[in-house]
């Protein structure tokens, strides 16, 4: 009893700790530093290509880098790879879980990852010798659904789950490298920094966790959100990090300030929200919603400049291309949309 | 523990008058069982609440001990990051027609 009573008490002390430190640097608020600053004029952008081809909900997308081609997941147990400039589908894999909840496309081009209800992740290779596209390597030690997956590079991903966790693992020998343990809710959506060696996650404890992928530790922790946290993504700078919550927000939160800086909601918005990125400079951030839309916040005045209306269900994933070019959405209704 | 509720919806065919039996089965994915904050129960101290401790204090340990920086640096750097990179942010500044690969470029008829 007496141990546990000490360890709850410097639990304690080191939350207030934190939280002092915190209020100690916060010598202003993101919104009065931004007070004289323009509000961006109102984003309209229009659907340039439809992509048809999935036949049930499409659940995640991602952009190739460098490319206009991206890969999408459906729970018609289909992966498709896109030429998004002539909608055509480079290669439609069959897979032998139709219960899919994420797809990622790997920096080189060489590779397509998924996952989702089987618990593993299955990665593609896309240039095999004699074209087909077969399973690589199926990555399994999991214990709950895979929600989330990013590569490295050709020999390394990571991935997050509902068993509370994110792996690293080597692809090559299928076997988990590191794993990072500390969210105390399922694991939803995970984010790579520009440099590739920290990485977020966001989980349904309502936080968001840094990780260190080579030290193999939690550096920070950002909390604040009233709901399962289930989209994350990194400013293009790595200094910040955006959220998207069950709880109708998105939150910006600064790493090397360790606070959050502003909170983009508005009362008309009650609906959770699903999937984010931002645009090149970071100044919009686009997020995608329950209620069939995709708003567009300046990121800095956080206000609302645009929405994307255009689909008739759900909004499940959204991704702006390597070079900014354009706004990929993928919905419910089956249909990815190319917008800029 | 992972708790999966299911529920049953009629099946529907779709607009391509295809009915997927995975269509009418509404999974919720998470678990019901998430916390927010890590439970130190002190009614039944067991070996593994007592690790389970040590490691929450650990870590709060070295969360507590990082460096910190300004929010107003942190704001200066955000913003001048927006300010510098805006004019090449595509989707923030407009693509001209005709430098829109996505657009389709519909010949000309003269009438």
């Amino acid at each position: 009893m007496g141990e546990m009573e000490a360890l709850r008490k410097e639990a304690d002390n080191l939350k207030d700790q934190i939280t002092e430190a915190r209020k100690v640097v916060q010598d202003t608020t993101l919104q009065e530093a931004v007070a004289g600053t323009a509000l961006v004029g109102r984003v309209q952008l229009k659907t340039r290509k439809t992509l048809r081809g999935h036949l049930a909900k499409i659940y995640a997308m991602h952009w190739g880098t460098d490319t206009k081609f991206c890969v999408s997941a459906s729970q018609d147990g289909k992966l498709i790879v896109w030429d998004t400039l002539t909608t055509n589908k480079v290669n439609a894999i069959p897979l032998k879980s139709s219960w899919v909840m994420t797809c990622a496309y790997a920096p080189s081009g060489n590779m397509v990852a998924c996952g989702g209800l089987d618990n593993m992740c299955s990665i593609y290779n896309l240039k095999g010798k004699d074209g087909n596209v077969k399973v690589m390597r199926e990555l399994a030690a999991h214990t709950g659904y895979l929600s989330c997956c990013r590569f490295l590079s050709d020999s390394e991903i990571i991935t997050s789950s509902g068993d509370c966790t994110c792996v690293l693992w080597d692809i090559e020998t299928g076997t988990e490298k590191t794993i990072f343990a500390g969210h105390l809710g399922d694991c939803m959506s995970l984010a790579v920094s520009p440099d590739f060696k920290m990485f977020i996650s966001g989980a349904c404890d309502f936080t968001a966790k840094l990780w260190d992928i080579r030290e193999a530790t939690c550096r920070q922790t950002f909390s604040g959100h009233e709901s399962d946290i289930n989209a994350i993504g990194f400013f293009p700078n790595g200094n910040a990090v955006i959220t998207g919550s069950d709880d109708a927000t998105c939150k910006l939160y600064d790493l090397r300030a360790d606070q959050e800086l502003v909170t983009y909601q508005d009362s008309g918005i009650m609906c959770g929200v699903t999937s984010l990125a931002p645009s090149l400079s970071g100044r919009l951030l686009l997020a995608g919603y329950d209620d069939f839309n995709v708003n567009i916040w300046d990121m800095l005045k956080a206000e609302r400049v645009g929405v994307l209306a255009g689909h008739d269900n759900r909004v499940s994933c959204i991704g702006v291309s390597s070079d900014g070019m354009a706004c990929c959405t993928g919905s419910w209704d089956s249909f990815l949309k190319i917008w800029n | 523990m992972l708790v999966v509720g299911i529920r049953l919806e009629a099946c529907q065919p779709d607009s391509l008058g295809q009915v997927f039996p995975q269509d009418s089965i509404r999974l919720d994915f998470k678990s019901l069982t998430s916390g927010v904050e890590a439970k130190m129960s002190s009614k039944m101290p067991s070996s593994n609440n007592i690790a389970q401790a040590r490691r929450t204090v650990q870590q709060l340990r070295i969360e507590a001990s990082i460096e910190r920086i300004k929010v107003s640096k942190a704001s200066a750097d955000l913003m001048h990051y927006c300010g510098e990179h805006a004019k090449y942010d595509p989707l923030l500044m407009g693509i001209p027609a005709s430098e829109n690969p996505f657009k389709d470029k519909k010949p000309c008829t003269i009438l």
